[in-house]
């Protein structure tokens, strides 16, 4: 088994939560019991080998994993260099969501907690969390943006039979930053017996470092994979869309401190980065605190946080994880806007070329592959978040 | 470190001066409409409210339930701004539009409209029109400590913290020593507006807090919104703080002098 907890050294996070210059625990004194209590004990709690085994176990036996690193022989000789597809479209319920909640309800349980509140905006979040919760008999409630309701419903009736209550978030753009709003809202409100299961690597410190300790399973596994197929740990790219960043961080996270693997982060740019609809955040954003983190901000020059637009509702928020932002900051993540347009295309590549429908989210990474320059030589790992059912009645829509 | 308390601060002449059944009311600038924060002000003025806390609109009010929330959204869309803001008070505080406004103000709000501002900026406008203390709940205590607590007390510029039933005594003394004001107690763990009622647990909360001897004065907030539970809160603190029943009235009577007065009247008599 991987060495889940591994020291990232130079992009360790620090004492204080900090990236570089972003980070931090930017939260109300009503949250800060909780918060304290989680940073306090986290790493503890992760490194207890019992913790270890049952984390392990659900991963193996549960989810699913390892998922296949599969070499994508059609698309490779389309884009023109050696493509494989980290499969975590594979995972029991579609996406990696649910590395991150089989760590956090584990997390919760050995907090003594009861019951769990969650954000989400494609519905995978919250489906994963939802699920977790009925594996281990938590009652389990889902704040949802009404918007992200209606465009993502099959994953809200999952969540509903799945025994969870999903509540619309109608709030401010009724998407992923509003539900994660009412979210923080429902955890002050019941602040002893309630565990918040955050669905990516944001919020206050420790969530943006523990997220990304569970969902870096995919670059261990990864590393292992690459060594048995290429003779080599490492790929010449990593490429992962980010939403928050929780598959990207995942993904890069055994790679942070090797810097001959490139990171690609794919962000949204919707209709396009400057038509005022769209989700690039480091394009578009400037240092501000959002969810209890300072990190990098779609906002007015007065510092309101502005609406979002992707067509894609997990790459539908106005920041990104404070790791990103030191990533952008630092120069070792290389960031791309990718279009609606383009990313529903890449979407269609694949379904065509390799018999995978993925995720709109994870389609942002593989139109990624269209902007690097590639050459024949070059091992590219494209991390597939997640599966495209959920998103059949918005790829139909360009069925022609 | 213990500092000598701020001299020139009207937050402290005023507790000074007055120790029990202290009245601060919360309003959301720009709401209900832009140009209502110097007619709401001096209303509570005239009203006799002893401290105004002014709500700097915010996108994302985590820490506030759905009235204050549909205030700030209200006083964005009128087209609110916290250097719009800052020209308003600066013309209320000297009197250009009506009787100039003398009571003690703190700015409360979000932390990112602040750093967009930029901190020092903020400050040196809060003191240039007359803002005596601000409340920013989503500031980290030790980040305020240990980057920006010179910058507000070189301008003179007080920063109220929040303490809540779950906070733990070590932190409640830290807070205590190392700010001046007053505490602002939460009555219980909660957003705004979702108090119902004074509880015996939040008596039990309010005992313990009042047996701690602090060096500041208290006030407590949330689910203070009627004659009732001010009093309540005043047998165990110098004062109480009304925000959502107050922004509630606001929406329902408007901010006329005679309404202000009225809803004043009800809280204290
Ligand atoms: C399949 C899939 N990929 C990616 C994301 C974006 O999240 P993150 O950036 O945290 O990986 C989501 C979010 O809902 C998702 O469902």
């Amino acid at each position: 088994m991987e060495q889940l907890i591994e020291q990232a050294t130079s992009f360790e996070v620090s004492d204080k939560g900090f990236y570089g210059n972003f980070g931090g625990a930017f939260i109300p004194e009503m949250l800060y019991p909780n918060v304290e209590e989680l940073r306090q004990s986290y790493r503890r709690i992760m490194a207890d080998p019992a913790f270890q085994a049952d984390f392990q176990a659900l991963l193996t036996d549960y989810v699913g994993r390892p998922t296949p690193l599969f070499l994508a022989k059609r698309l490779s000789e389309d884009i023109g260099a050696t493509i494989y597809l980290k499969r975590e479209d594979l995972c029991h319920t579609g996406a990696h969501k649910i590395n991150n909640t089989i760590g956090q309800i584990l997390m919760a349980q050995r907090l003594g907690k009861k019951r769990i509140v969650a954000e989400t905006g494609a519905g995978q979040h919250g489906v994963a969390t939802a699920t977790v919760c009925a594996l281990m008999g938590l009652e389990c409630i889902v704040y949802m943006g009404s918007i992200d309701m209606e465009r993502q419903k099959p994953n809200v009736d999952r969540m509903r039979m799945l025994g969870a209550t999903v509540v619309p978030a109608t709030s401010g753009s009724q998407t992923l930053k509003d539900a994660t709003n009412e979210a923080m809202r429902h955890w002050i409100n019941n602040p002893v017996d309630t565990h918040y299961i955050i669905g990516s690597v944001v919020g206050p410190h420790p969530y943006p470092d523990m997220v990304a300790r569970f969902q870096s399973v995919i670059s261990a596994e990864t590393r292992r994979q690459l060594l048995e197929k290429e003779g080599r740990e490492t790929p010449d790219y990593m490429v992962a869309c980010v939403g928050g960043g929780s598959n990207a961080a995942g993904a890069f996270f055994h790679y942070l401190n090797e810097p001959t693997v490139k990171l690609v982060a794919a962000e949204a740019a919707g209709q396009g980065v400057s038509t005022g609809h769209s989700a690039a955040t480091t394009a578009l954003g400037k240092p501000g605190v959002l969810h209890g983190s300072r990190t990098i901000l779609m906002q007015t020059d007065d510092g309101q946080v502005t609406e979002p637009y992707s067509i894609s509702a997990g790459l539908d928020y106005p920041g990104i994880g404070p790791l990103h932002a030191h990533l952008f900051e630092s120069g070792r993540g290389i960031f791309c806007n990718i279009t609606d347009e383009h990313a529903v295309q890449a979407g269609f590549k694949l379904s065509k070329l390799e018999g995978i429908i993925p995720a709109l989210e994870s389609a942002h990474a593989l139109a990624a592959l269209e902007e690097l320059p590639l050459t024949p030589n070059d091992v590219v790992v494209v991390c597939l978040s997640g599966r495209g059912d959920k998103d059949l009645s918005t790829y139909t829509k360009y069925l022609d | 470190m213990t500092h000598e308390p701020l001299t020139q601060n009207r937050i402290n002449d005023l507790f000074a001066q007055k120790s029990e059944r202290l009245l601060n009311v919360y309003f959301t600038a720009g709401f209900p409409n832009l140009d209502d924060t110097c007619t709401v002000l001096r209303g509570l003025q005239q009203a006799g409210v002893d401290l105004v806390e002014i709500g700097m609109p915010y996108s994302d009010p985590v820490a506030d339930g759905e009235t204050i929330q549909q205030s700030n959204m209200r006083a964005l869309d009128n087209g609110m701004t916290l250097k719009l803001l800052f020209d308003q008070l600066a013309g209320c505080r000297d009197g250009q539009s009506g009787e100039p406004v003398t009571v003690p103000i703190l700015l409360m709000g979000y932390v990112n409209p602040v750093l967009q501002f930029g901190v020092e900026a903020f400050c040196q406008k809060c003191r240039e029109v007359g803002v005596d203390g601000v409340i920013l709940p989503d500031l980290p205590l030790d980040l305020y400590l240990s980057e920006y607590a010179a910058t507000f007390r070189q301008y003179g510029i007080l920063n109220v913290f929040l303490i809540t039933p779950q906070t733990a005594e070590s932190r409640i003394r830290l807070i205590d020593s190392e700010t001046e004001g007053f505490i602002y107690m939460v009555s219980s763990a909660s957003i705004t507006g979702s108090v119902k009622g004074i509880s015996d647990s939040m008596r039990a909360y309010f005992e313990r807090i009042q047996a701690m001897a602090l060096k500041n004065p208290r006030l407590i907030g949330f689910g203070i919104n009627n004659h009732d539970t001010f009093e309540t809160a005043c047998q165990y603190a110098n004062g109480a703080i009304v925000g959502s029943a107050f922004i509630r009235h606001l929406e329902q009577e408007g901010p006329s002098a005679e309404s202000i007065r009225a809803f004043v009247q009800t809280i204290r008599s």
